[in-house]
């Protein structure tokens, strides 16, 4: 192919800093931290793995929690009982691999030698990879009423317990005497969730074994269970939240697209020429990005980031998943756990299709939790921004001439895109143009 | 003389409601994307219309392409597939139905709930997306789709309002009892198919009772049933499921609280349908 064209992979920096900085302030997803001591608990951003199929579910829960392992402690409902053998961790690396997989990406083209017009032309993109109790005496059972604590496991480096509640008193009791701090507000809905015959999974950190395992960081727990609701508790997350908060949900099926049935479900723009300028500030142009379709949506959308069949991407933002990480994060119907790339297999064989959707939410612009349905739609989409190399050789000829002077037209395009997209000052994007050769002036 | 015409035109309801979903069909694919596209969309109208064609000569009646417009508006803003031809498919099942599926020369079932409900139960892979609209498209639909309702007093329309009333009233007393704050009920009103379902599958005077009476009864059991598939059966969309359970006790209905038929645009009551 022509040597022009050019294949480069930019460090996976630009896009690890999306996430930090996407990053809202805040407490939680599915369930709230909740803390022994008053200290300051952060959960800037949450990422779940969803998979499903038919009514199996894997839930996979990972947050940025950076305070102390002893005062970390979940509370998550669950809609059945759920079994030692449901739960398991799932090593961070791998949720980082599927989030690099499928983050925004920037690509980049060269345009060739207008002179030497070529029969086709294809463009190799770069990718840039990615972010990423008990109840002994009379007493506790007046306190604790209604509570059944159904079960208690030792899951790694985690203390579990399935509860389930009649009366949101008792459960808020049980739960603030066994060191889960729990915000006011959360007794409704708790209230809610009991009524709905939904159970309690809470987890805390057990030290000693966390020390024995060599565990240096939390990993993310994972809980499998058959239920027809396909949805995301969002609702106790809020209330202790002191504002919008961000979750990335990335979900695994095996027939399509996943969307939200009670939330607008918006594919965010993509495919758009930026100038050249933004390679050095890829995180901080996709999150203001981010922020302008959020508020063009008025924070009531669900975002689509990337939607494709797990078998291939193009371009690849990072490796291709393998049969093991994807079996680890639940898609235990394809029919190997080997550590080689997967593929999809003919028609009627084995599917895999991913969904990535970002959602900034807060009580009031999404007061329900999430509910999901999966589509039969494959098509598939990825948030792909174009940089645009010019034509810097010489280029003598007629050809040469017009493609010189159609340049600055392109800059012009390229900022207007830029200012559309991010709501950034035209005059600053056309200074911070000029300063690198692209004046959208035509000088 | 043409004033009479133009009168008499827009005398008849479905010249507002041709009117009102077209228009939400075109700001679809021209500007606020829900999911319909263009093909799909085609495919779906052009189907209804071929089949209202194709089947009015073989039966033998009357060609009045108002309905099945109406069939096909309804299926490209609510159906949902990867495959194109399913598209045309629904179509065909929906206009189909209305001239096989009948009993005592009334057709039993919604025409376009109809044809949902069977791709749901095939493998043809469809899907409806109810939370496209957003608030805004929601509320202007509402708007539009009531104040032809109330233009017309289409004497069976007020079978709409029952329906959306139980519904309503069945989500407010849910969340009553969870102890969940006013905003969830009012956002599982805000849904496209919702709207959708109920000014023009459920109120199809076609196959809805007779009486008023009838109406009521008919509205309220579909949302019970409906309000039961959802939150019990954890069945979704739950509206189509209902409907289509229920449509034929219609015929009961009629029989124990009967009242003057039904016909589009006919000043008596008489038994002919298209």
């Amino acid at each position: 192919m022509n040597s022009k064209l050019n294949l480069r992979l930019q460090a996976g920096v630009a896009v690890t800093a999306i996430l930090v900085a996407l990053a809202g302030p805040a407490a939680a997803f599915c369930g709230f931290y909740v803390a022994k001591a008053d200290s300051k608990l952060f959960n800037k951003s949450s990422k779940v793995v969803l998979a499903r199929d038919g009514n199996s579910t894997a839930i996979t829960m990972a947050s940025d929690y950076q305070g102390e392992p002893k005062e970390f402690a979940v509370v998550i409902p669950v809609p059945t009982f759920i079994e030692r053998k449901q739960i398991g961790v799932v090593e961070m690396k791998t949720i980082d691999h599927l989030d690099a997989f499928t983050a925004p990406r920037l690509v980049e083209y060269h345009d060739p030698d207008p002179c030497e017009p070529m029969m086709y032309r294809r463009g190799v993109p770069m990718a840039a990879a990615s972010p990423g109790v008990r109840m002994a005496d009379q007493l506790a059972s007046v306190r604790y009423r209604g509570v059944t604590v159904e079960a208690n496991y030792d899951v790694a480096e985690y203390d579990v317990s399935i509860l389930s509640a009649k009366e949101s008193d008792g459960l808020v009791n049980w739960l603030t005497d066994n060191g889960y701090r729990i915000p006011a507000g959360a007794d409704a809905v708790l209230g809610s969730y009991i009524k709905q015959n939904m159970r309690f999974f809470v987890a805390k950190v057990n030290l000693d074994r966390m020390q024995l395992i060599g565990a240096g960081y939390l990993r993310p727990l994972q809980v499998r269970y058959e239920t027809a609701k396909f949805m995301l508790p969002l609702r106790l997350g809020t209330v202790n939240a002191d504002g919008p908060q961000d979750l990335i949900v990335y979900a695994l099926t095996k027939n399509g697209r996943v969307e939200a049935t009670n939330y607008r479900t918006v594919k965010l723009p993509s495919n758009a020429e930026i100038p050249l300028y933004v390679k050095n500030e890829f995180g901080k142009f996709y999150q203001a990005l981010f922020d302008r379709a959020v508020e063009r949506e008025q924070m009531r959308a669900v975002f689509v980031e990337y939607a494709w069949d797990m078998g291939w991407c193009d371009p690849c933002a990072a490796d291709p998943m393998t049969n093991k990480e994807l079996v680890e994060l639940g898609v235990r119907w394809i029919d190997s756990d080997e550590a080689v790339a997967f593929r999809t297999r003919g028609s009627g064989g084995v599917n895999a299709y991913v969904t990535r959707l970002h959602v900034r939410y807060d009580a009031k612009s999404f007061p329900e939790d999430l509910v999901f349905l999966e589509t039969r739609d494959r098509e598939n989409f990825q948030g792909r921004y174009i940089l645009r190399h010019p034509w810097k050789g010489e280029a003598a000829c007629p050809a040469g001439e017009e493609y010189r002077k159609g340049l600055a037209a392109q800059f012009r395009q390229q900022a207007d895109t830029l200012s559309q997209l991010t709501g950034w000052s035209r005059q600053e994007i056309d200074q911070r143009m000029e300063r690198s050769g692209q004046s959208p002036k035509g000088r | 003389m043409s004033a009479m015409l133009a009168g008499r035109f827009w005398s008849d309801a479905r010249h507002y409601q041709i009117a009102a979903l077209g228009t939400l069909l075109t700001y679809n694919l021209g500007w606020l994307d829900f999911g319909a596209r263009p093909l799909n969309s085609a495919l779906a109208i052009g189907a209804s219309l071929a089949t209202q064609a194709l089947c009015s000569r073989w039966f033998g009646v009357p060609l009045d392409l108002r309905s099945p417009l109406i069939t096909g508006f309804s299926l490209s803003l609510l159906l949902r597939a990867d495959e194109a031809w399913v598209h045309a498919l629904a179509g065909a099942i929906a206009i189909g139905s209305k001239f096989v599926l009948r009993i005592d020369g009334k057709h039993i079932w919604n025409p376009a709930g109809l044809a949902i409900v069977v791709l749901l139960f095939t493998p043809a892979g469809v899907w409806i997306s109810p939370g496209q609209w957003g608030s805004t498209v929601w509320f202007a639909a509402l708007l539009c789709f009531f104040a032809i309702l109330v233009l017309h007093a289409a004497r069976r329309s007020d079978v709409a309002i029952f329906f959306l009333g139980t519904h309503a009233a069945l989500l407010l007393a849910r969340a009553l009892w969870l102890g969940d704050p006013l905003e969830i009920p009012l956002h599982q009103l805000q849904s496209g198919s919702l709207l959708i379902f109920s000014f023009f599958m459920i109120s199809d005077p076609r196959t809805t009772p007779d009486s008023r009476l009838g109406r009521f009864i008919f509205a309220a059991s579909v949302a019970g049933l409906a309000h039961w598939l959802a939150f019990f059966m954890q069945m979704r969309p739950s509206l189509y499921v209902a409907l289509f359970a229920l449509s034929p006790f219609i015929l009961l209905i009629d029989k124990v609280l009967p009242a003057p038929r039904f016909a589009w645009n006919a000043p008596s009551p008489k038994g002919v349908s298209s």
